[in-house]
């Protein structure tokens, strides 16, 4: 195979922030007309690899050849002239503009609306993308600003695509679109590069996956030849248990129960509708249900966050409906709660380790002064028990990988042993093992007889994790039924509204 | 109704400075640099256009001085916090001290070379005399009201109404919106963030000082007050403006004249008969410190509802790092 087949070839690329090597002398390579998955840990450097394609960072060493030629890529625009387009983790578009105003920016075309417009919708015509150009980027869904932003790169021309984590916010069918998608932009023989940590994603859409592992390129396989267990082997460096334990338990029931709840969504409309469950202590409730049945409403309502219409949420036999955070934490009830959304909530970016350890247990202290070393001593445990990627404690949190923020944060709220915990998608974003580590964090909880509240999307996780699963449609409660039993079909159609009664006995 | 005209001609007089002061900012701001420099930078477009226009007798020249000058002083800024990446707030208010300083000095300097406080030449004078348009200008009420200025007060008027166009039409203006909205999605467009900021914050600059020529050359009549506070505020006003006008130059020309109403009310609230005699009769304090107490009181508003103003740029007052994270 001579040198010019290649869309992209990497050689030797190494990046160096102050002290962390997050490229290492990295060699990849991409045909025209293939889909390659970038597979590695949280923090592995592929964000970083990237972001040296697209000109947001400049290799310290290394050269890039596009299509056989060396090029140097200075800037965004070099990138967009070697007809090379990202989509990043964190979109990069402009919220109070209108698609349209997104996709223009910054290219030469005159602001000839008319013209644009058609060669827009040619484009989607073409890949089957649905847009609406008008609309503002902040009234849009997730997918929909994803979208704007593969028209955004399509529009500049681009040969070459790469996805940085684009499904970790989709629904299972809007990654089968993506998926379409991805498959008419192979048929047209661009050479596309996708980041994600969904192994079997990874097995389903690429022809090819190459491995980062601490920065350093490991390997290419063929994904014909490939399966999850010799990917993530792969990508760890060692042998791993892809099995999630579910150990048995003393229980208590009815540690918490709620009854009757309805509550209001942001639209006005009922989100949750004569919802009644109970957790025991020592027991994990799975919720599944498709995205928006009203998982987020739940958390937030027994968190204490959202308004309550109607019904009763009592712990440990204590109605906590109307009470503030700090009066549900005055009658000793500790609960911790990982929102869907926590890069925005939670953490402060600018702070270290230790300091973001020390916003949870502050108010728990005596005297007026900080207990940095004890803070300190549980950064640096959970740096160890999580691997999360980091120099030291005292990195600000904001230049972690965005796997490895996330794990501060899981970790700091774990830590802290609530009674009851409620974590919403807490692998979500997160490697393999960083998932089993999360896993196993939340198992010891139980077995410290914590109830825990654990709202999933990956089906699989559920069935082993749970002991009971609570099936959400349209906030209504389909039923709940024992994990150990239930098959993933029957979970299917119970997710698309089908009600069981009976099964969903306490059995702890 | 003849005191309410004349009140009219000098609230759009005394507005004027305030428009160029406040098209210059929003010009910057759009780009997200918020540059609290305003007053500084009139100030030093006030005294380096008197003292062309005293040396020189050029109209042209003069202005053209005092853009340039108040541009240099808004490109020390420009490096300092886009190069550099220096608390934009800080820089903003040391080129505001700064540019009070020098003119100050240098302005007593200039006094003590002239012997007197220096004046500009009644025929350089007479070159920014109103325009009288034949027939137009001597139409009753309308003439003077709209049709009988000084060039200035058009040039400033076209200047706002030019940048408002720009950031509504041309695709220069979508992309300083977007820089000031969003640097990492423009950068990430292939917009050249750096060379815009500069430019944005550069013009803007030159604006103002414009501004500062107009006060210390027109509004004091060709006569520099050595030690008097030539722009005296103006320049804050203009920041204020700028929310007030919510980032709009097309807006900013109303609200630039409303300003300059309260500004000059002092001297008319005696002759407005029709008001009840306390209110002519109050100090005149009381109506200098109007305008500035509504500075105050457009402050506070914007920022208690800061969440609501969705027409200020997101990114305003941060710098922009590529490589950050
Ligand atoms: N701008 C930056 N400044 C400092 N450190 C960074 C920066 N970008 C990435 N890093 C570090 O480089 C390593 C690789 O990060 P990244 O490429 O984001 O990983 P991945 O995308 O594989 O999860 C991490 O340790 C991260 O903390
Ligand atoms: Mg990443």
């Amino acid at each position: 195979m001579s040198d010019t087949q290649y869309a992209i070839e990497l050689r030797g690329i190494t990046k160096i922030f102050g002290e962390i090597i997050a490229n290492d002398k990295v060699d990849l390579t991409v045909n025209n007309g293939e889909i390659l998955a970038l597979l590695g840990e949280n923090g592995s450097g592929k964000t970083t690899l990237m972001n040296i394609l697209s000109g947001i960072y400049h290799p310290d060493a290394g050269t890039i050849k596009i299509n056989g030629k060396e090029v140097v890529i200075n800037s965004p625009k070099d990138s967009f002239a070697l007809k090379i387009g990202m989509i990043h983790q964190h979109f990069k578009l402009v919220e109070v503009m209108t698609a349209f105003e997104n996709i223009l920016l910054g290219t030469n075309n005159k602001l000839n609306r008319k013209k644009a417009a058609e060669e827009i919708k040619t484009l989607c015509d073409k890949f089957s993308l649905k847009i609406d150009l008008k609309k503002r980027v902040c009234n849009m869904s997730v997918s929909e600003k994803q979208t704007v932003e593969i028209v955004k790169v399509l529009y500049r021309g681009a040969n070459i695509l790469i996805l940085d984590e684009p499904t970790a916010v989709l629904t299972p069918q809007e990654t089968q679109n993506l998926f379409e998608i991805l498959r008419a932009m192979k048929k047209d023989g661009k050479a596309v590069i996708i980041i994600t940590h969904k192994l079997n994603e990874v097995l389903e859409i690429s022809d090819r996956v190459m491995i980062l592992r601490k920065g350093k390129s490991i390997d290419s396989i063929e994904t014909a030849k490939a399966n999850a267990k010799i990917l993530t082997e792969a990508m760890v460096g060692q042998a791993i248990d892809l099995e999630i334990e579910r150990p048995e338990t003393e229980k208590e029931p009815h540690a918490l129960d709620v009854r009757h709840l309805s509550v209001k969504g942001a639209d006005g409309r009922m989100a949750l509708k004569d919802v009644t469950f109970d957790i025991s202590s020592g027991e994990i409730l799975g919720v599944a249900g498709v995205a928006g049945s009203g998982q987020k409403e739940l958390c937030e309502t027994i968190a204490g966050l959202h308004k309550v219409e109607k019904g009763a949420i009592l712990f440990k036999k204590e109605n906590i409906v109307g009470k503030t955070p700090s009066e549900i934490i005055k009658a000793g009830i500790s609960m911790s709660f990982i929102p869907e959304d926590r890069l925005g909530m939670g953490l402060v970016a600018s702070m270290d380790i230790t300091h973001n350890m020390l916003l949870k247990s502050y108010k728990n202290s005596k005297g007026i002064f900080l207990d940095r070393k004890e803070a300190k001593k549980l950064a640096e445990d959970l740096v160890e028990k999580l691997s999360i990627k980091t120099p030291n404690v005292s990195t600000p949190v904001r230049l972690l990988s965005g796997g490895n923020v996330q794990k501060v944060l899981i970790g700091r709220e774990i830590e802290s042993n609530p009674q009851l915990l409620i974590t919403a998608y807490p692998e979500r974003g997160l490697d393999i093992n960083s998932s089993y580590t999360i896993y196993n964090l939340i198992n010891k909880q139980k077995q410290n007889g914590s109830s825990v509240l654990f709202i999933g999307e990956d089906l699989d996780v559920l069935l082993e994790l749970c002991d009971r699963i609570l099936v959400l449609c349209h906030g209504e409660v389909m039923g709940v039924v024992n994990a150990r039993e239930v098959t993933k079909e029957d979970l299917g159609f119970m997710m698309a509204g089908q009600k069981i009664s009976d099964g969903g006995e306490n059995n702890g | 109704m003849a005191n309410f005209i004349n009140f009219f001609y000098a609230a759009i007089l005394s507005g004027t400075p305030l428009l160029f002061g406040t098209t210059g900012e929003i010009l910057c701001e759009k780009a997200g640099g918020l540059n609290l420099g305003v007053e500084g930078m009139m100030w030093i477009g006030a005294f380096a256009g008197f003292y062309t226009a005293w040396k020189t007798e050029s109209v042209f020249l003069a202005f053209l001085v005092a853009f340039a000058s108040a541009a240099l002083g808004a490109l020390l800024y420009a490096f300092l916090t886009i190069t550099l990446k220096t608390n934009q707030n800080v820089t903003g208010l040391t080129l505001t001290t700064f540019g009070i300083g020098i003119s100050t000095v240098l302005g007593f300097a200039m006094t003590e070379n002239a012997g007197g406080n220096p004046q500009i030449s009644s025929e350089f004078m007479s070159k920014l005399a109103p325009i009288e348009i034949p027939f137009l200008s001597s139409i009753p009420y309308i003439g003077k009201m709209f049709l009988n200025y000084n060039p200035f007060v058009y040039i400033a008027i076209v200047i706002a109404i030019v940048i408002a166009l720009i950031f509504k039409f041309s695709k220069t203006g979508l992309a300083i919106r977007a820089i000031g909205e969003n640097p990492s999605a423009a950068d990430a467009a292939g917009i050249n963030v750096t060379l815009h900021k500069y430019l944005c914050t550069i013009i803007g600059g030159g604006i103002c000082g414009i501004g500062g020529a107009y006060m210390s050359i027109i509004t004091l009549n060709g006569t520099w007050q050595s030690g008097g506070g030539v722009v005296g505020g103006y320049g804050w006003i203009a920041v204020a403006l700028v929310i007030f006008a919510s980032w709009s130059s097309a807006k900013a020309i109303i609200g630039s004249f409303i300003f300059g109403a309260f500004t000059c009310l002092q001297y008319y609230i005696g002759q407005f008969s029709f008001l009840p005699a306390f209110i002519r009769e109050m100090p005149v304090s009381i109506y200098q410190m109007l305008p500035f107490l509504l500075t105050t009181i457009v402050l506070i508003i914007s920022s208690v509802n800061s969440k609501k103003i969705s027409s200020e740029p997101h990114s305003l007052g941060l710098n922009y790092f590529r490589e950050d994270r």
